[in-house]
């Protein structure tokens, strides 16, 4: 059996693969080498790693530099740090100034369950989606990491990837391929589309299968990109399968769930739908498992909204 | 590049004053007392300092110029136009409805670098480029220039500390105390000094110049880096308003627009300074 990694572990070696490539090419960290499991890679190509201690704002600051005198820079921190405290960086050294910098948040939305909410991201989807020029990516399992990091060496606009600790399984998919902007199709279905992103399509493909057995069949989707939104994919879901649950670990607030709504209003698509994520009050604490169980973010509990929704 | 002498850049200076005022008359705002407290500063490091032109401004190995006062752009946009990078009559339109020149630096204007306006931005942006250029062994320079209200963000003394850890003698950083912010003193809203002493605990090479002496900056950004392996600092006192006797060290010039009968006032202090120079 395939040894399950997380993807922060696949981002940081094929990042490593691409070093080894690309002299030209660096990682910006924040102490954070440790967490991002980048140690690796900066024993192996020390010269390669540029380190500015505790400082996230510098961080984003220094990589834009960098990337303006033709680096190929990944900016690497936490993602609740990343994308709060250094937002205005990632706004205006970034996205405003057309800079292409990777910006890297890892650790995301709740793997830091039990440390609280300093160390949960479950803004960073929301506040971007509102800034321009920015490519916002949460990958759903090892594949898709792999995919998502290529893709964002090869772009020349800046991005934002979002990485969790937790080991990934494999999904098997039905879209063999990966593009950014394109969802990518897991599970086909006719009666309702689970359209989740980064590690919660791995709860969404769990609660097709508990349906599947209930003669109830789930399309289920890995929305990888959420910025752009592939339109196509949400309209399609709605349209063919007559039912969407989106599934997140961000607040309901501002994130994929909101765009989708606010996508097949606009377009006169009324279907039974529901967003699934974090509500707006102080979130629980415990393991990554516990606080999705509690939100019903597991197979059991994502069931539960479909069947619920069925009643409609 | 041709050397200017320092009678012309002193000319230069004049007719750049000049520009600033007649461009924020037109367009009805601007923050003219800090255009005119850094405008000399611009003066050298465009005309005798940088080695960045707009035939050269593509090129890997240009010097860097970085603007982190950004709403000053009105001093940087009359100094590009001068060197070439527009035409100056596009400076008709600034904060004009669609035009790339508003109120502050963005990289839609040839010759700008990086979009600025918040405070606090450029030094790290400074050291990200100065780093590039010591990892590929080139021998361009980043030169960034910061107001002195701006270093109360925390963001300039990250950065900082990183130029110092990386030991970028290629950076140069320039503070324009002129002494003032929009409230009034630096030293009543929060208290800078001893400033050089700070940067110079944050591990650069200091040197104080008057910001507002052509002579002095020349001197100054001739000798950079003041010392191998340590970013350079330039403490540059500057006054507010330069150059127009009503404005000179007045907080609220900070982005005070002339009346007619002050413009009229400020053309005709500035037509005698020409001719005193001639």
């Amino acid at each position: 059996m395939e040894k399950l990694q997380a993807n922060l572990e696949v981002f940081a070696t094929t990042l490593l693969d691409l070093a080894h490539q690309d002299s030209n090419l660096l990682v910006v960290t924040s102490d954070s080498r440790g967490s991002g499991k980048l140690s690796p890679f900066g024993k192996a190509v020390p010269g390669q790693i540029v380190e500015v201690g505790i400082a996230e704002q510098n961080l984003v600051g220094v990589a834009a530099g960098l990337a303006a005198a033709g680096k190929t820079v990944f900016a690497v921190s936490p993602a609740c740090f990343l994308t709060a405290r250094s937002l205005e960086q990632i706004k205006n050294d970034v996205c405003y100034s057309d800079q292409p910098v990777k910006v890297v948040g890892i650790s995301a939305g709740v793997s830091y369950g039990a440390l609280g909410s300093t160390h949960h991201s479950l803004h960073d989807f929301a506040a971007l989606r509102a800034i321009h020029n920015i490519t916002i990516v949460a990958p759903a399992d090892n594949f898709e990491t792999r995919e998502a990091v290529l893709a964002a060496v090869k772009t020349s606009v800046p991005i934002y990837l979002r990485f969790g600790k937790k080991a990934m399984p494999h999904l098997s998919r039905l879209s063999p391929t990966f593009e950014l902007g394109k969802a990518s199709l897991i599970r086909q279905g006719t009666h309702l589309t689970f359209l989740a992103s980064g590690e919660t399509v791995a709860p969404a493909l769990a609660a097709a299968e508990i349906l599947a057995k209930e003669g109830v069949e789930c399309r289920v989707v890995s929305v990888h990109t959420i910025k752009p939104l592939d339109e196509a994919a949400v309209l399609s879901a709605a349209t063919e399968t007559g039912a969407v649950i989106t599934v997140e670990e961000h607040s309901v607030n501002g994130g994929l769930g909101e765009a989708c709504a606010s996508l097949l209003m606009q377009k006169g698509v009324r279907v039974p739908f529901r967003i699934v994520g974090f509500p707006d009050e102080y979130t629980v604490t415990g393991s990554q498992n516990e606080i999705f169980k509690h939100y019903g973010i597991d197979g059991p509990g994502l069931a539960e909204t479909a069947r619920n929704l069925a009643k409609q | 590049m041709t050397m200017l002498t320092e009678n012309e850049l002193k000319r230069k200076s004049v007719e750049y004053r000049r520009t600033i005022l007649e461009i924020i008359k037109a367009c009805g705002s601007g923050h003219t007392g800090g255009d005119l407290s850094c405008i000399d500063i611009l003066n050298v490091l465009y005309n005798r300092i940088l080695r960045v032109s707009p035939q050269t401004f593509q090129d890997p190995d240009r010097d860097y110029y970085v603007q982190s006062k950004g709403h000053c752009a009105e001093a940087l946009f009359t100094v590009l136009a001068d060197r070439g990078f527009f035409p100056k009559d596009e400076l008709k339109t600034l904060n004009k409805y669609g035009s790339h020149f508003i109120g502050h630096p963005t990289r839609k204007v040839n010759g700008v670098e990086q979009n600025t306006g918040a405070l606090g931005h450029g030094l790290a942006f400074a050291v990200g480029a100065a780093l590039a250029a010591k990892q590929d062994r080139k021998d361009y320079r980043v030169f960034t220039l910061l107001g002195d209200g701006e270093l109360a963000e925390g963001s300039n003394w990250e950065a900082g500390m990183t130029a110092a850890h990386y030991r970028l003698d290629n950076l140069v950083a320039i503070v324009d105390r002129n002494g003032l912010q929009i409230t009034g003193s630096t030293e009543d809203v929060v208290q800078l000094e001893p400033l050089g002493e700070k940067f110079e605990a944050f591990g650069f090479a200091v040197r104080r110049c008057d910001g507002n002496d052509i002579g002095d900056l020349v001197r100054t950004f001739e000798s950079v880096p003041f010392t191998p392996g340590k970013p350079s600092l330039v403490l540059a006192k500057t006054r507010k308003g330069k150059g127009i006797s009503f404005m000179d060290n007045v907080a609220k010039w900070h982005h005070g627009v002339p009346s007619d009968e002050e413009f009229s006032r400020a053309m005709a202090e500035l037509e005698e300074a020409q001719a005193a120079l001639a």
